[in-house]
């Protein structure tokens, strides 16, 4: 059995791309859903590959993932937008960082850029700065769902043979001849021939327990808001000119039609710490500003939330094998997301392959292409009528906003949704503008139905997180 | 299924029902079309009193008063289609609906839109802190409590002091959770004084004015919530600071109206209409809280009604308004309700003043109406009847408040 620490969008297509060779391949989680943690918080941004530190590891997957974009999109049938990025100099002093940007990416071997004056950038984005001189235009970049990409990633696993399973935190392990065994704090424990580590903030934690070491890992945390589908400020992915830090703070349109502000970098003692802070939100109200004056903090705001990034002092990839048959991916900082199909088959053909020297023959059976069921609402309304005529609960709606049916609130909770976020991740259901507000107590009865859990059992996400605490009143 | 009508109406709350008695009545087929399996909207959920004062004279609950509506309904021949949600609404007048027996069409010749609105929720603000569970809007606390028997809350604080925030204070504290108080940014309540009384004072819950909640902590599930005092920038003040340790925060911090799946028709947010309730596309009216929010029901289904009757008389080509004056915000006006009037037909104006006024007096100028108001705060709608004026042939009319000495 091959096992995989982690669900992350990295964790889930590493297994995936194993899957093609091996059936046996287990991921292990240890939250209760699938690319909750690092892969849940971030811009989604799929990275152009110009600005990495040129000969970083970062800088070879990072262009290399953005073009195997096209391919997982219509394998696992995600969504990937390829809006295009604009890196925007609104000075003089700034207008260098847009000619180094130019030196990275000929030294990283991009060729899809383009310099715009001002009046071809005014024109593809009317609503930036007036300021602007210049952009650094990338037509490849483009923005994706990351936990989308991890639960179809996930859910091919499953079609191909292989196993998910959460709540598997894992806690000690132990070497068996060449294998090992990995102890979970839920008491179960399994035999691995080869392991991959991907936890993610705590990959070096994860390390530790196969007596290996790899770069410390600190959390460094963004925050962000997430704006309204009402108004359209953007075009494309806006980044202002970097700093040695960071890509700064950007004002990205996401797949389905919002827009995102954000994230500030600043280093957090805790992994667990997922809060916003008074500061955060002002610099990015301030920053974002300054690209899109438009931005309209004050009503058109859905939420705010922030991600952590596993950051390190190498500011690089470490992908590499261990003491024995175990291999670690960590420090997998920004562009991560982009990179993770690349880093997928770094991992199997490069380190499993070669440097493990594991001989992999393909799969003959292996489902390649996964659907992805889209929405009734997505589909005609010949199609949804017949669905109907099968199914009357595909004809009511629960949740208005984003307009999901009882019928595929159920499906989600037949296929292990047990929370009300895994319902909210799996089908966008109290996803849209009211934020719930309409179908919450609905979604929670079905889900008390569904699953037989009392209404005081069903939680938000993790344990702790309850929403009912008893009934009113006995009836 | 395909249907043909004269007035399709789309909600079936206080203002969606009253719309289609009315339209009935004027002599118009009717289709009400619900997306709940029952009519009421919100009323359904409301199980206090002070219901129907001025639409029935009577104070009756939310129930009651839906069940009022809903007999009345009953003796007319619109007909009610519930569990059924509009997905579309085109130009060519024809509406696109679901339920769980297929999807479907209707072509009518006027449509009355009555969908309410929806509440801000508290991501919206975006208070720094942890994401966690145990904040709720008012209304999904109340759905939970009254509709489900869900408790969802041991103790609670209550953020915003609307009538909707006030009234979960009362229900909260009456079904055991220990309610810490109401936080209001404003420095006075959002909602009627009324209900200020009946709903805090009565049972001792402390009311804390010109505060602010600035950050949410917890681990899963809220724990803390700090709430700081704010000045008369709403900035926040130093060292004013208190923490609440509360397992729930329930929020009521203001209503949207709700204009899908419409897009075709001026809005701001709300619906824009005239005294007659029809919007920017002349088939098309509103009324109730999709338009702007209204202090009570019993103005929503007033309003409804009026549209129910003008949207009929327009399926049966006999209403056709030659004139439109357009009302204008003066000075201290916060909301103004109709937008537009046409001077053949009466009016009723509504408005929110946007300050505090002990003594406030409210023009409307060049028609020479005033009216002087004791106490004038913005939470409370203050409404004026107007009679035609077509003999006057006026462009537009302004309205505005001032302070009387």
């Amino acid at each position: 059995m091959i096992a995989v620490i982690g669900s992350g969008i990295v964790g889930s297509l590493i297994a995936r791309e194993i899957n093609k060779y091996i059936e046996d391949v287990f991921i292990f989680e240890a939250r209760n859903g699938i690319g909750t943690g690092v892969t849940k918080g971030n811009s989604g941004i799929i990275h152009g590959g110009y600005d990495d530190t040129p000969g970083s590891l970062r800088a070879e997957l990072c262009y290399k993932g953005n073009k195997l974009y096209d391919e997982i999109s219509q394998e696992l049938s995600v969504e990937v937008k390829r809006v295009g990025s604009h890196v925007v100099a609104l000075n003089e002093e700034e207008l260098k960082a847009i000619d180094e940007l130019e030196e990275r990416a000929i030294q990283n071997g991009v060729q899809e850029y383009e310099i715009l004056d001002k009046t071809e950038l005014l024109e593809m984005e009317p609503n930036l700065n007036s300021d602007a001189l210049k952009s650094f235009y990338c037509p490849i970049a483009g923005v994706t769902e990351p936990w989308e990409v991890a639960m179809q990633a996930s859910r091919s696993l499953e079609i191909n043979g292989g196993k998910v399973l959460k709540n598997k935190k894992l806690v000690e392990v132990k070497k068996k001849d060449n294998k090992f065994e990995l102890l979970f704090e839920d008491g179960s424990s399994y035999i691995a021939d080869l392991v991959i580590n991907v936890a993610g903030l705590y990959a070096d934690e994860v390390a530790k327990f196969f007596g290996d070491e790899v770069p410390y890992i600190f959390p460094v945390k963004g925050e962000y808001y997430l704006l309204g589908k009402n108004i359209k400020y953007a075009n494309s992915v806006i980044f202002p000119t970097p700093s040695k830090l960071t890509k700064g703070c950007l004002v990205v349109p996401t797949v389905d039609g919002g827009f995102l502000a954000g994230p500030t970098a600043h280093g957090v003692k805790s992994k667990q710490d997922f809060s916003t802070t008074q500061e955060g939100l002002l610099e990015v109200r301030e920053k974002s500003l300054r690209l899109v004056p438009t931005l309209d903090f004050s009503r058109n705001v859905v939420k705010a939330f922030a991600g952590l990034r596993p950051e390190t002092r190498e500011k690089d990839f470490h992908i590499d094998v261990g003491e024995g048959n175990v291999i670690h991916v960590s420090g997998i900082r920004s562009p991560g997301l982009t990179a993770a199909p690349a880093i997928a088959r770094y991992v199997v053909e490069y380190l499993i392959q070669e440097k493990l020297h594991i001989n992999l023959q393909k799969r003959e059976n292996y489902l390649t292409h996964i659907e992805k069921v889209p929405h009734l609402v997505e589909r005609d309304y010949d199609y949804w009528g017949r669905v109907i005529q099968e199914d009357p609960e595909a004809g009511e709606m629960i949740c208005y906003c984003n307009k999901i049916t009882k019928k595929e609130i159920k499906e989600a909770i037949k296929s292990g949704a047990r929370t009300l976020d895994d319902v909210k991740f799996a089908t966008r259901a109290s996803f849209g503008e009211c934020q719930g507000s309409f179908c919450t107590p609905k979604i929670l009865k079905i889900i008390s139905e569904e699953t037989g859990l009392k209404p005081e059992e069903v939680l938000q996400n993790e344990e702790g997180s309850w929403i009912i605490n008893s009934e009113v009143r006995m009836i | 299924m395909k249907y043909e009508t004269d007035v399709v109406v789309l909600g079936g709350g206080g203002g969606g029902m009253a719309a289609a008695k009315a339209a009935d009545k004027n002599g118009a087929n009717v289709i009400l079309i619900e997306r709940e399996e029952e009519n009421g909207g919100v009323l359904n959920q409301c199980i206090h009193n002070g219901f129907g004062i001025h639409y029935y004279r009577k104070d009756l609950t939310g129930p009651e008063f839906k069940e009022t509506l809903q007999e009345e309904l009953e003796h007319t021949n619109v007909k009610v289609l519930n569990s059924a949600f509009v997905l579309d609404v085109n130009k060519d007048k024809q509406l696109t609906f679901v339920n769980h027996k297929g999807i479907h069409e209707i072509k009518t010749k006027a449509l009355v839109m009555a969908t309410g609105a929806r509440e801000r929720h508290f991501n919206s603000l975006a208070v720094p802190g942890d994401r966690v569970a145990g904040i709720f809007t008012a209304g999904v606390a109340q759905k939970y409590i009254n509709l489900q028997n869900l408790k969802p809350a041991n103790s609670a604080l209550i953020v915003g002091s609307g009538d909707i925030g006030l009234i979960m204070a009362r229900r909260l504290h009456l079904e055991g959770i220990e309610v810490k108080g109401v936080v209001e940014i404003l420095p006075y309540p959002g909602g009627l004084e009324r209900n200020v009384q009946q709903c805090l004072r009565d049972y001792n819950i402390p009311l804390y004015l010109s505060h602010t909640v600035t950050r949410v902590e917890g681990n899963k599930r809220l724990g803390k919530v700090y709430v700081s005092q704010v000045d008369e920038n709403r900035q926040i003040i130093p060292n004013t600071e208190k923490i609440f340790n509360v397992d729930s925060l329930v929020t009521s911090v203001g209503l949207i109206p709700l204009t899908d799946p419409i897009k075709f028709v001026e809005t701001a947010p709300g619906f824009i209409t005239s005294n007659t309730n029809q919007t920017s596309e002349d088939w098309i009216f509103a009324a109730g809280n999709c338009t702007v929010v209204f202090d009570l029901v019993d103005y929503v289904s007033r309003e409804g009604e009026k549209a129910g009757k003008y949207a009929a008389l327009y399926a049966q080509n006999q209403y056709f308004p030659e004139q439109k004056v357009k009302v204008i915000k003066g000075k201290n006006i916060n909301v103004l309700h109709p937008m537009y009037i046409d001077p053949n037909e009466r009016t009723k104006l509504y408005l929110r003043v946007s300050k505090t006024f002990k003594r406030a007096e409210v023009t409307v100028e060049p028609l020479g109406i005033k009216m002087v108001e004791e106490e004038a705060r913005p939470s409370e709608m203050i409404e004026i009847s107007m009679k035609p004026f077509k003999d006057k042939n006026l462009k537009e009319i302004e309205v505005s408040a001032r302070e009387l000495g």
